[in-house]
Formats: structure tokens, C-alpha cells, sequence
């Protein structure tokens, strides 16, 4: 039920880079799920409302006050590159 | 016998008494870890040298002041891998987070730290705890220590196993569809996914934004009362967690279940239960019985659209989470790629393994738009009936049980070719993360010598019920000193 | 020939909250001048695990910039993930509002070419900001790019304006009127150089008399009223020019370049729009209470039309003074603190605009900023007024007041500068005028009124500007008597 086209596309906006054998394996996968979850169609949902969240919160936030964060060292700790306190990442195209 | 093999409550007795120390503790998890680990494969990394340095901070201050403490202090204990350590890598069992060393704790970490519980390591888990297996780790294998050729259950095994296999005293978990009850039941030790907002997310890197929650893992109820009550209540990082006062869970339990109504879902019964499995559950059900409580048969019809809704909410939400895991801030690199697109994909594709990737992709389909009307709107509103269900439920009954999966633990590889397979292995457990209600699995018994759990499930914020329903079937199934053999040999060979 | 079509302009400003801090985590929203990523935490960097808790500051900023604009606040409101790949948005996602803002259906009114024109307002909601890169060069031909997040997560608010403009002009008249509202309600700094207030704009064209509408160009990059005037103008001839040539115009979104006056297309709109939007999990949903609501409107500060209005008439003041006093509230304020002190408002009024208003452009500060105090200028307006000083020396005392801070009028005492007014002492110095120039003063006697002027002058040259010159001319012309 899906076309290769549609698989690679979805795999592109997901930055997912799958080969053409992964992406014919997950198009076959991906075909069993949608058609199980296919069965929502069935279920009553006429007249109901969704649910996002559950919890039933309202209107949780915060005060405007300044709290110290990590320092510039703590921020690029992590980064695989960085020069001159900045990250680096390859050009965008 | 190990020191492990106490109830936390015994070994908070035992420290204030002076029998042992938290260092002698400390030291006797990792004889276990030392022992069985290389087989079970639940510590992704151990913190050996800090544990005992705060063991043996613990232990000068038993000795200056035994009173008054917590009974979490100086207890050893472990935190799956999704859930962020400062200054220990955090890896969520994903190539895409090697070498991730967190500039921040999770609140639960800290709550436990504050307890003075002491961290032995990082528990292993399926790749952003998608998973039912604990075969998706990207890193290794953690196996079920009652036998070792099946799954321990996940997402949460590690967890499971350390507990299971007395390496740690209680771990904490991750519950988005059954991640802490699937492994408990699997491996014979107590599981609680607290109602939704119960504990604080923050820190705990998120699978699916809105069904996530923490728990604890123990051998006994009253170990996860007690961990529970240290970890749950509001934080201010976490605009989900509830206000609500946190109920005195210890106190639930004890109190026997007379008089309580117990809801058995008919559904629930309906779903291909194993002999074996059905056999416990409805001795356990004779055993609430016979103590006082009123067996009702419930219905939650809106059951056989849980999995789809499930499938379709859990995917979407993971599509968005996991959409930060760029390579940027931070995650291996980017393998020399030139251009941004190019890395983006380098860094994804090397670092997302097979089942993440899947749902990934679920997730961007269900949300694209022209698909987002017929799938995501659609579970939202079958999400909004499961609730229903549960709500018209408890006003009814005070808890509903059921087996907490329709098998015991399965052999590892089975179910690893066919994803419809895994996931139907959540079909009781995820209904209750829908709904955001408390549940708990206690081991009830066995199955072919294979551990069997038992699900309670309360309603929003009813953890006390769950406790209180779980510690009769403890009390009365009698087996939490039984360990695994694989426990049992370590014990041996001390 | 492109008279026959008509443009359709609306814009989508996008201005950033004067909070203290982000939207979502405790750093520091005003992130000017800082290292780079030196206002960071693990919530703004998008590090696994860390959730958003919401600025109560940024929201009712929000709400009371919508009711500015005469916009509805409906009662639930939610935010919502907008979720793309960009190395300047951490999460991978910007928790923005779709389809249930903060507010919705307002208006603004503003003035272009004398006209009054009313756009409608779409919507008004809240959103994150990204951090922002840095490119080696130009953007297409550099190797690599570098990232900066101490601007991700500062609150930004999005002010989507209706379709309602139809000519370039209009454009920049919209978006200085929607500014110096914002300012006035002290939500935003106007500061467009550094990005805190930002523009897009889509264009389409149709042929006059028609509703159908040609495809919607959106235009970006224009940091300045004047490029967003050149950028549609630019951008209504080119698409006219295709369309006269019956070819069709691209749905893209283009980019303003400064540097060559001309716009280029950035991608195309079909990519752009999978953003697959959904309920932002991690943040509760919002309940605007109906009386929360209220207090903010009655807070709501005059609004710039209204002051201008309400200057003009309270105090009879010309268009044009009003408008420069009601620049800002500050200025205002300041104009109104003068009269208050007891100067005449259409003296203060001038004095404001014509004199301290020219230093403190040449300093490039304002007004309400100077070194002189409203009590001090409404002092020398009553002094000219009574004429005790006159108006060459006090416009030469508030210059060097502006940069000393001394009070005018102690100046004026101090130096005796005060004007001469007392008849004795006028009589001598007219006495020697009539002296010195016995010409003007025949040839004033003789009818030429012109004359009186150089003996006029030779007196104020003698008081070194002090001498009352209207009282100079009376004692000359009763000195000189005409027969």
C-alpha cells in the first residue's frame, strides 16, 4: 500500500538516509502497521472530542526571572565541532 | 545468601543497626554485577568508584547520626539509560547518543540522590525504550536471568533484570506503553507506571511525549511504595507533573483488600492469554477474593482500538522527539559529510537502529498532512474512549486487574521478525498509558517456571489502590525471596 | 501597461519579547553582545530530556499587544510543534501556535499619504525563536557553517496581518504604525537592524476589478522600511511583467538582496509546508479568563492614534508637532510634564519640536532621554514668553544646557542674559543708533520703513541680544517721528 516514492520521501523529511534495500523492507513493514492501525476507522469517534494530553492541566507557568544556565564551555561540551565558541556544521546547501 | 536478596526496608534496618555497612552493600551489587552481569548484560556502564566513595560518605554519617534518615539512604540502586545522569553518559541504548555526557540530572535522579540513594550505573534498554524485548539496545543484549535464552522483557529489562537478579536494590524505569510492567512480569519483581504526571519527565528522554512516565522497579510492593513516594510529586521543570499532593503510599499498604471492588475486564480475558498465564491470574483473583474483595466483571470495549491508537499517537510524538538527535549539540559526528542534508543523514542513519527508524517514519506518515485527519486525529479521539472507558470503569469498581501480558517471557529472537508480533505483547499494559491511570504488575506466580505477573490498574493519581491490591497478591503468592536460579548460583559461589 | 494590475499585499512581522527571560527556560532574553552560546541551558540547546515550562510575562505580552490591535482572545488557546531539520533549531521543532492562537480578528489603522487606511490583523501569536548561524562567506559557496543558540527560545511574537494592503507604500506605513505600537506597549524595541522586530511579506497580483488572485510570493530578508517598499515594488513589477507576458508566477517564497535591489527565489512552497503540526505534548493548554483578559485591556496604555488625536486637540496642537511629540510615550510624556510646569502648550510645543527635538536628533538620543528636565524647558518657554529672555539667546543657552545639564534659567541669570526691557537704558542705546547711522535714520524719516531695521539691529548688536526688540522698535519709531 505504499509506493517507493512515498517511503523515500517520508525517509528524506525524516533525515533518516535509508538505503533502497532498508527502504523496500520498511515499505513492506510499514504496509502491515498502517493497515492494523488501519482498524481506528472502525472505532465510534463520531461525536468525540480528541484528547492531547491527559491530566487535565491548565495554564502551568512560569515566572519571568533569569536563571544562570551553563556556561559556554558546558554548552559545547558535546558538540562533535566548534570553533570560536560556535558549532560547526557542515555548509547548508 | 547476598545482602541484595534483603527487602530496602530490611537493608535500612540493617544500616541503622550497624550489621553492615552501605559500602558492604555497595560492594556486594557489584559482586552480583560482577557475577551474573556478563551473562545478563544489564549495566550499560557501572559507576563503581563514586558509589563507594558515597557509600562510605553514607556510612560516616550513619555513624555520626543512625536516626533520622531516609530509607533510601545508602541503598544501592541503578537508572535505565533514558533517564539523564550529570556527568555520566547517557545513551538512551542508541548510537546516536554515544559519548552524551548530560550537564544535567533528570529529577528523579536527583530525588533519589537527595534520599541518598546511590547509583551503581546505567541499565540497558531497548533504543529509546521502543520495544518489548529489550532486543533493540543498540549496544547489547540483556537476557531474563530465570532463563536466559528468553527476553527479559522491555523496554525497561535492564531495570527488570538488575532487581530480578539482586544486582540492585531498586531500579527506575520508563512506562510509555508497558516498558516497566512488561519486564517486572517477565522477570519476577514489582513494576509501577504511576498515573501520568505522577513523576517528573524531567530528564527522562522522551519516547513519546504525552504517555511517558517514570517508575520504580523492586522486589517488594512496599520497596516501590517507597520509591515512589521519594521520586513522585510536582517539579516546576515539568509543566505535565501533577499538583496533586502525593499520597502516602506505604500507608495503602497492609490495609487488605476487604471490601474492595475489583473490576477483571472481560476484554482483557478476551485477548489470547497462555494457559499457564491465565492459571495465575485467576488464582490471584481467588485470592482477593477469599481476603475479602468483590470480584466484578467490568467491560472496556473501546480495548480492541487501543493498540491502533497506540501505534499511531506513540510513532508521531517519537517522530518530533527523536528529531533532535542531529549530531549538532551533540551525538558521534557527522563521518566528513560536506553539505548539511548529507550529515543530517549520515549522522541519523548510523545512529537510529531498525525499529526506531520504523516508527520514525510511522510517525511522519500519520502526521503528514492528508493522512493526519484519518490516523492522528482519529487515535486521539479513540485515546479520548479508552479514557472514557477507564473513567465509567472506576466509577464502578476500584481497580481493575488483569494478567500484565497475555505470555510469560518469550525466547529471544522470536518475535524480532515480525513488529506486529512485538507490539501485540503490549496490548494489556498500553491502555492504561492512553488514559494516564496508575497500574502496577506483582509477581503472582509461575508459568513453566517462568515468572507471571499481575496487573492492577487504579484510576488517575490511584497508585494507594495498586499498592494497597498488589501487596495482598504479594502476601499471598509468598514467592519475592524466591530470585532466579542464575541468583541463586552467585549465591553458591560466595 | 502594468497599471491594470493591483497588488495584494499582507504582512507577517515576527517581534521579539522584552521578557527578561526566554520563552521556555530561565536564560536571558536579551541576548545582544553576549559570547556565543554563552545563554544557554540544556532546555534552549534541545538536550535530551528537557522540557518547556511557559513565560506567564511572554503570554500576557502577547494577549496585550492583541487587544492593542483590537484582536479577540479566545478563551483556549494550545501550542503546538512545527517540526523541521535546521541547525538553528535545536529541538528540530519550533513550539509555535497553528490552529488555536492566543488571539485572532484584529485591525490596525495607520496613515500613507495623508489617508487613513484600516488592514485587518489575521492573528497574533506566540512562539520561540532559533539561535542564528554564521557563514564563512556567502551562504551558497561556504564549506561550513557556524551556530549560535543564545537567541533559541527568546519569545517571539508572530503578528500575521491580512491582505489587505495594495500598494508597495503601504507597506512600510503598516509595519511603523504596528512598531510604534509595540514600543508604546513597551513589548518590543523596534529594533530592526538587530532583528528584534522582523518582516515577511507575501504579494500576489490580480488585474483591477478582479478577485482572482495570481500566486502568493513571500518575501523575506528585508530589515529596513525602505527595503520592504523596494522589495515589493521590485517585486509587483516583476511579476507583472510575467504576467503581461502571459507566464505564470511561481508559488516561492524569495529573498530580498539589499545589495543588488532585487529579489531571488529561495525554495519552493511545496517543501516548505510539511511542518506536520501537532499539540505540543509537553505544555498544558492555555484557559484565558475573561477577567484576565479585562485587566489587561484596562492597563493598555494610550495608544499612539489616540495621542496624537487627544495632543492636537487638548492643546491645539498642529498634525505635524502632534505627531512628532506622540513619537514616542516617553516624548509625550515629556511635552506634557512641560506644560504641566505652566509653559503654553503651543510654546512648548515648538520649543519641543523645533529646538530640542534638533539636538537630540544630532545626538541621537530622545527627548524624554535629555539632559533637560521638563520643569527647566517649560522655565525658558515662560521666560521667552514673558519677554524676559529673548529667543535668539535661549535657543543658544538650551544648546549649551543640552550638553552642560545646567538649568536655563539659572544660566541666563547668572550670565545676565536676561532681556532688557527697562526704557532708560533702551532710550541710550537707541540714542546711539540715531547717533551712529543718521542716513537710516533720515531715510526712515523720509518712508522707508526698511531702514529701521539696520538701527534695529545696531541696537541688539550693542545689547549683545539682549535688548527687547520689540520694545527697540517702538522707542525708535516714537525717536524718529515721521512728519
Amino acid at each position: 500500500m505504499f509506493e517507493p516514492a512515498q517511503v523515500a520521501h517520508l525517509s528524506r523529511l525524516a533525515r533518516l538516509g535509508l538505503t533502497d534495500e532498508e527502504l523496500e523492507r520498511l515499505r513492506a513493514q510499514l504496509g502491515d502497521i498502517v493497515r492494523a492501525v488501519g482498524k481506528l476507522a472502525e472505532a465510534p469517534t463520531g461525536q468525540v472530542d480528541p484528547t492531547a494530553q491527559v491530566g487535565g492541566l491548565y495554564n502551568v507557568m512560569r515566572e519571568d526571572r533569569v536563571v544562570d544556565g551553563l556556561t559556554q564551555d558546558e554548552a559545547l561540551a558535546n558538540a562533535s565541532s566548534h570553533e570560536a565558541g560556535l558549532i560547526r556544521v557542515p555548509a547548508i546547501q | 545468601m547476598s545482602l541484595l536478596d534483603l527487602s530496602i526496608a530490611e537493608m535500612a534496618r540493617g544500616l541503622r543497626d550497624r550489621e553492615f555497612s552501605s559500602v558492604e552493600l555497595v560492594e556486594a551489587a557489584y559482586q552480583q554485577i560482577d557475577r551474573l552481569d556478563g551473562e545478563l548484560g544489564a549495566f550499560l556502564r557501572t559507576t563503581r568508584d563514586q558509589a563507594l566513595a558515597q557509600a562510605s560518605v553514607c556510612d560516616r554519617e550513619l555513624a555520626v547520626s543512625p536516626d533520622g534518615r531516609g530509607e533510601l539512604y545508602g541503598i544501592p540502586v541503578a537508572y535505565k539509560d533514558v533517564l539523564c545522569t550529570q556527568g555520566v553518559e547517557t545513551t538512551a541504548a542508541s548510537r546516536i547518543l554515544s559519548g552524551f555526557i548530560p550537564p544535567y540530572s533528570a529529577t528523579v535522579v536527583e530525588r533519589m540522590e537527595s534520599q541518598g540513594a546511590i547509583a551503581l550505573g546505567k541499565l540497558n534498554c531497548d533504543e529509546f525504550a521502543m520495544g518489548s524485548s529489550n532486543e533493540n539496545s543498540a549496544f547489547q543484549q540483556t537476557r531474563n536471568p530465570w532463563a536466559t535464552d528468553r527476553v527479559p522483557g522491555g523496554s525497561s529489562g535492564g531495570s527488570a533484570v538488575a532487581v530480578s537478579a539482586r544486582m540492585a536494590a531498586a531500579t527506575l524505569g520508563s512506562d510509555t506503553g508497558g516498558s516497566i510492567r512488561l519486564p517486572a512480569s517477565f522477570c519476577g519483581v514489582v513494576g509501577v507506571k504511576p498515573s501520568y504526571g505522577r513523576v517528573s519527565r524531567y530528564g527522562l528522554i522522551a519516547f513519546a511525549s504525552s504517555l511517558d512516565q517514570v517508575g520504580p522497579l523492586t522486589k517488594t510492593v512496599a520497596d516501590s511504595a517507597l520509591v515512589l513516594g521519594a521520586i513522585a510529586g510536582e517539579d516546576p521543570h515539568d509543566a505535565t507533573s501533577s499538583q496533586a499532593p502525593v499520597a502516602s503510599y506505604q500507608d495503602a499498604i497492609g490495609q487488605g483488600v476487604s471490601g474492595l471492588r475489583v473490576g477483571i475486564p472481560k476484554e482483557y480475558l478476551a485477548m489470547g492469554i497462555e494457559p499457564g498465564v491465565r492459571r495465575v491470574f485467576d488464582q490471584a483473583a481467588q485470592w482477593l477474593e477469599a481476603e475479602g474483595a468483590r470480584l466484578v466483571e467490568v467491560s472496556l470495549p473501546s480495548t480492541e482500538y487501543a493498540l491502533a491508537a497506540y501505534y499511531v499517537i506513540a510513532p508521531a510524538e517519537v517522530s518530533s522527539n527523536l528529531a533532535r538527535m542531529d549530531g549538532v549539540r551533540f551525538g558521534p559526528g557527522f563521518g566528513g559529510a560536506t553539505n548539511l542534508g548529507d550529515a543530517y543523514e549520515h549522522a541519523r542513519h548510523q545512529g537510529f537502529g531498525g525499529e526506531v527508524r520504523r516508527r520514525i517514519t510511522l510517525g511522519t506518515y500519520v502526521l503528514s498532512s492528508g493522512y493526519y485527519d484519518a490516523y492522528y486525529l482519529r487515535a486521539q479521539k479513540v485515546r479520548t474512549l479508552v479514557a472514557q472507558d477507564f473513567e465509567r470503569v472506576f466509577s464502578e469498581v476500584d481497580c481493575v486487574i488483569s494478567p500484565t501480558a497475555p505470555t510469560a517471557a518469550f525466547r529471544l529472537g522470536e518475535r524480532l521478525a515480525d513488529p506486529l508480533a512485538m507490539y501485540a505483547t503490549d496490548l494489556l499494559t498500553l491502555p492504561a498509558n492512553l488514559a494516564g491511570i496508575s497500574g502496577i504488575s506483582v509477581p503472582a506466580g509461575f508459568s513453566d517456571a517462568l515468572p507471571v505477573g499481575l496487573q492492577v490498574l487504579g484510576p488517575y493519581l490511584g497508585e494507594a489502590t495498586c499498592f494497597r491490591v498488589a501487596a495482598q497478591v504479594e502476601a499471598a503468592a509468598d514467592i519475592w525471596r524466591v530470585g532466579p536460579e542464575t541468583a541463586g548460583a552467585a549465591e553458591e559461589g560466595v | 501597461m502594468s497599471r491594470q494590475w493591483e497588488a495584494v499585499i499582507g504582512l507577517e512581522v515576527h517581534a521579539q519579547l522584552l521578557t527578561e527571560s526566554k520563552m521556555f527556560c530561565g536564560c536571558r532574553a536579551q541576548y545582544l553582545g553576549l559570547p556565543p552560546n554563552s545563554n544557554t541551558c540544556p532546555v534552549c540547546l534541545g538536550l535530551p530530556g528537557t522540557l518547556p515550562v511557559m513565560n506567564r510575562a511572554a503570554v500576557e505580552m502577547t494577549i496585550r499587544t492583541a487587544l492593542a490591535l483590537n484582536c479577540e482572545i479566545p478563551e483556549f488557546t494550545k501550542f503546538d510543534r512545527k517540526n523541521y531539520f535546521y541547525p538553528d533549531l535545536p529541538k528540530g521543532y519550533q513550539i509555535s501556535q497553528y490552529d488555536l492562537p492566543l488571539s485572532l480578528n484584529g485591525c490596525l489603522e495607520f496613515e500613507v499619504g495623508g489617508r487613513v487606511v484600516r488592514a485587518g490583523i489575521t492573528r497574533v501569536h506566540l512562539e520561540e525563536d532559533a539561535g542564528t548561524l554564521h557563514h564563512a562567506g556567502e551562504i551558497h559557496t561556504s564549506s561550513f557553517s557556524l551556530v549560535d543558540l543564545n537567541r533559541a527560545g527568546v519569545p517571539l511574537m508572530e503578528i500575521v496581518g491580512e491582505p489587505d494592503l495594495r500598494h508597495p507604500e503601504e507597506a512600510p506605513a503598516y509595519l511603523a504604525a504596528l512598531r510604534q505600537t509595540l514600543m508604546y506597549l513597551g513589548v518590543n524595541d523596534g529594533n530592526m537592524e538587530e532583528g528584534s522586530l522582523r518582516c515577511d511579506a507575501n504579494i500576489s497580483l490580480r488585474e483591477k476589478g478582479s478577485s482572482v488572485l495570481g500566486a502568493k510570493v513571500e518575501v523575506k530578508n528585508m530589515n529596513s522600511f525602505r527595503s520592504i517598499q523596494r522589495a515589493l515594488e521590485f517585486e509587483f513589477q516583476r511579476q507583472a511583467d510575467l504576467l503581461e507576458q502571459g507566464r505564470k508566477v511561481a508559488q516561492e517564497t524569495r529573498g530580498w538582496s539589499d545589495l543588488e535591489q532585487v529579489t531571488v527565489s529561495q525554495r519552493s512552497k511545496e517543501e516548505a509546508q510539511e511542518y506536520r503540526y501537532f499539540p505540543e505534548p509537553d505544555l498544558p493548554p492555555l484557559r484565558v479568563a475573561r477577567d484576565y483578559v479585562e485587566r489587561i485591556r484596562e492597563a493598555l496604555p494610550e495608544l499612539p492614534r489616540a495621542k496624537r488625536v487627544r495632543l492636537r486637540e487638548s492643546y491645539s496642537l498642529a498634525e505635524d508637532q502632534a505627531r512628532v511629540i506622540a513619537e514616542s510615550p516617553e516624548d509625550a510624556a515629556y511635552f506634557e510634564a512641560v506644560v504641566e510646569a505652566g509653559a503654553d502648550p503651543r510654546s512648548a510645543a515648538n520649543w519641543q519640536v523645533q529646538n530640542l527635538q534638533a539636538l537630540c536628533n544630532a545626538s541621537k538620543i530622545r527627548v524624554a532621554d535629555c539632559r533637560i528636565p521638563p520643569v527647566a524647558l517649560a522655565r525658558l518657554v515662560q521666560l521667552v514668553d514673558q519677554d524676559q529672555v529673548s529667543g535668539v539667546v535661549a535657543k543658544d543657552v538650551l544648546a549649551e544646557c543640552f550638553v552642560s545639564g545646567d538649568a536655563p534659567a539659572e544660566l541666563i541669570a547668572s550670565r545676565g542674559l536676561a532681556q532688557v526691557s527697562d526704557q532708560r537704558q533702551l532710550r541710550e542705546l537707541v540714542e546711539q543708533a540715531v547717533t551712529a547711522n543718521s542716513k537710516a535714520a533720515l531715510d526712515y524719516q523720509a518712508g522707508n520703513d526698511k531702514a529701521l531695521n539696520a538701527l534695529v539691529g545696531f541696537v541688539m548688536a550693542a545689547s549683545r541680544g539682549k535688548a527687547n526688540s520689540k520694545m527697540v522698535s517702538q522707542l525708535l519709531r516714537e525717536r524718529l517721528p515721521r512728519s
